[in-house]
């Protein structure tokens, strides 16, 4: 495979990936013996998307009970009658209103921080390759992807602490700083294969190379921003270890971590911890559904890109 | 006959290859050659330069610092003194270290199978021609968006209640007690939710890869004769073992800092039965095992790197997502 092939279907990839699937489908309408639906298939299928659906319904349920029905055990009962009450005690206890604005401005912070130190690093990177400066700093900052957070969290919940940052603004950083060499990445491919040409003809009109940026190139790349922009969502807003170790204010403890009270106090109000789990688990899901294909097609991209 | 996903995939690795072959990059040259000796533009640095400063920060001296720290008696306050090896000696006769590693690689190597066996045949049944397609799909991915720790939690409910009364029910002494309270089975429980949480990014990597697969090639198997198993195991999956590859690699770097999930099933116990490499890392912090567990954690670097270095010789840099 040649490098000038690989390089072109980048560009638009993402169109070409739902034309792909419809034109394989219909290829595959074409085979032997396969114009039927597979209905044999279809309900296996249906029957392993249990596994998915069935821990979610239970969560649903067992937080619309009331703590007297909820403490029976039974996972799988309807709640009868429907209780709301648990929601009204998960939202005190884990003082919800702040974990989630903190979760949000984390993640906000860290995708929007992500994709704007990366794009422009990128840029950077991508047009003065010849550089050995930026050349070397292209692999210095790849070098984090071999990185683990638990091989430097001692030293980091440690340098946090001195600093003044063990707390939201930290954890932002950090997630901003694991999750840029796997963008960087993502983004240089991609730079590769946006033409030259339109440079040049927008520096003839008179553009610096930063209004080239804004104006020009980081439009261009609004599809990977979109990919590196779910990869650090999923990063950041589902985290639990580095939150958990570096904020040391418990006050000011994201959604995922404040769940943790359950398991020492309250354990047998089981509908409270579970309307808890579930206002935890609802915004990304919400959010998912209404994002379906961006995240599917920004997660394979990535994925198999990177 | 290639795909946008798939020829995507070799761009990245084309990077690293170039500067390793020394070429110098035609995208940039084009404009050096009209200029001559092209002058970098000082705003390039300021792209380029305060992120390369914020990473060495966050993350280089950090690393450097623990490293140092390895070979001292620093406790995480206070004085300190060199002790050359003597940590290093420690970790490898430490049975609470090598029993982490052992749970740990054991965990990592069952979790990888069973994911990429599932999302493998999940992805083979979602790009057949089933009912109900985007539908199924976009159930299977639901995981992908939930924290660990959370469905964790709700997983660890249904281990301690329901499990053992339908354990008892049906007459299985072994599952009427809880999963999480027995030694010897509390990582099954943990495999389990590893799996449910992982099948989603593994299974849509495997979609790409199916789809990739032009048909011709379906029907040259069908004119052979083959038989839907045989040409499953005959003509998809050898067409598709690069992302097998790279499904197992990055699933396996991925589960070797399982935390998560076990602080939320278990928290290591019963015992330390479970308690993973990364947990023992960070007993470091409270236990004042400070610079012993940066012993055990750039071991554990070394490991992480080693195995990197195995997956780029194996995909070339195609999949470098960590």
């Amino acid at each position: 495979m040649t490098q000038a092939a690989a390089r072109i279907p980048v560009a638009d990839a993402q169109p070409t990936t739902r034309a792909m699937t419809t034109d394989v489908a219909r290829r595959r309408k074409g085979r032997v013996g396969q114009e039927r639906a597979n209905w044999s298939t279809t309900i296996l299928l249906v029957l392993a998307s249990l596994t998915v659906l069935v821990p979610l319904y239970v969560t649903i349920s067992m937080s619309l009970k009331s703590t007297s029905q909820a403490v029976d055990g039974n996972a799988f009962s309807l709640p009868a009658p429907i209780d709301f009450s648990g929601y009204a005690a998960a939202w005190e206890l884990t003082n919800f209103p702040v974990a989630f604005t903190i979760s949000i401005l984390i993640t906000a912070a860290s995708v929007i921080g992500t994709i704007l130190l990366a794009a422009l690093a990128s840029y950077a990177i991508a047009r003065n390759w010849e550089h050995r400066f930026f050349r070397y700093s292209f692999f210095y900052l790849l070098a984090a992807m071999f990185l683990p957070f638990p091989v430097v969290a001692l030293p980091q919940i440690q340098l946090t602490g001195l600093t003044g940052l063990a707390n939201p603004v930290g954890v932002t950083i950090l997630h901003i700083m694991f999750q840029l060499s796997f963008s960087i990445l993502l983004f240089t491919a991609f730079l590769r294969s946006i033409p030259l040409e339109l440079e040049e003809s927008a520096r003839i009109d008179g553009a610096t190379t930063g209004q080239t940026f804004w104006r020009l190139i980081f439009p261009l790349l609004a599809p990977m921003s979109a990919t590196v922009g779910i990869f650090a969502f999923l990063a950041s807003w589902n985290d639990f270890m580095m939150p958990s170790l570096i904020i040391a204010d418990s006050s000011q403890q994201t959604l995922p971590v404040v769940q943790q009270i359950f398991q020492t106090q309250f354990s047998n109000n089981y509908n409270v911890s579970f309307a808890s789990y579930l206002m935890a688990m609802a915004p990304a899901i919400i959010a998912y559904l209404f994002t379906q294909r961006w995240v599917m097609e920004g997660v394979t991209q990535g994925a198999v890109k990177g | 006959m290639t795909t946008p996903i798939t020829t995507a995939a070799a761009s990245a690795g084309a990077m690293v290859d170039e500067a390793e072959h020394g070429h110098v990059d035609h995208l940039a040259g084009g404009r050096s050659g009209r200029r001559g000796r092209r002058r970098v533009e000082a705003i390039y640095y300021w792209f380029l330069v305060p992120t390369v400063v914020l990473f060495t920060l966050a993350i280089t001296v950090p690393a450097v610092l623990g490293i140092f720290y390895s070979f001292t008696n620093f406790i995480g306050f206070g004085e300190w003194e060199f002790i050359g090896l003597t940590n290093y000696v420690a970790v490898f006769s430490d049975p609470a270290i090598l029993s982490s590693y052992l749970f740990t690689f054991g965990f990592a190597i069952v979790t990888v199978v069973l994911v990429n066996v599932i999302a493998f045949l999940l992805a083979v049944g979602l790009t057949s021609r089933v009912r109900l397609k985007s539908g199924l799909r976009a159930v299977f991915v639901i995981p992908m968006v939930i924290s660990g720790i959370v469905i964790a939690y709700v997983f660890n409910f249904l281990f301690s209640n329901s499990l053992p009364a339908f354990g008892s029910a049906v007459g299985i002494p072994w599952l009427s007690e809880s999963l999480l309270a027995n030694p010897d089975l509390a990582w099954l429980a943990i495999v389990v939710v590893a799996t449910w949480q992982s099948v989603p990014a593994t299974l849509l990597i495997y979609i790409a890869g199916l789809l990739s697969i032009p048909g011709e090639v379906y029907e040259a198997a069908d004119i052979d004769g083959a038989e839907p198993l045989r040409r499953l195991w005959s003509v998809t999956l050898p067409l598709v073992a690069g992302y097998v590859v790279i499904n197992v690699i990055l699933g396996f770097k991925n589960y070797l800092n399982v935390y998560d999930v076990i602080v939320g099933l278990t928290n290591g116990g019963p015992g330390t039965a479970t308690r993973s490499i990364a947990m023992t890392i960070f007993t470091g912090f409270t236990g004042g095992d400070y610079a012993y567990q940066m012993a055990n954690a750039t071991l554990f670097f070394i490991i992480a790197v080693l195995i990197s270095i195995l997956q780029l010789r194996l995909t070339r840099g195609k999949a470098a997502i960590a």
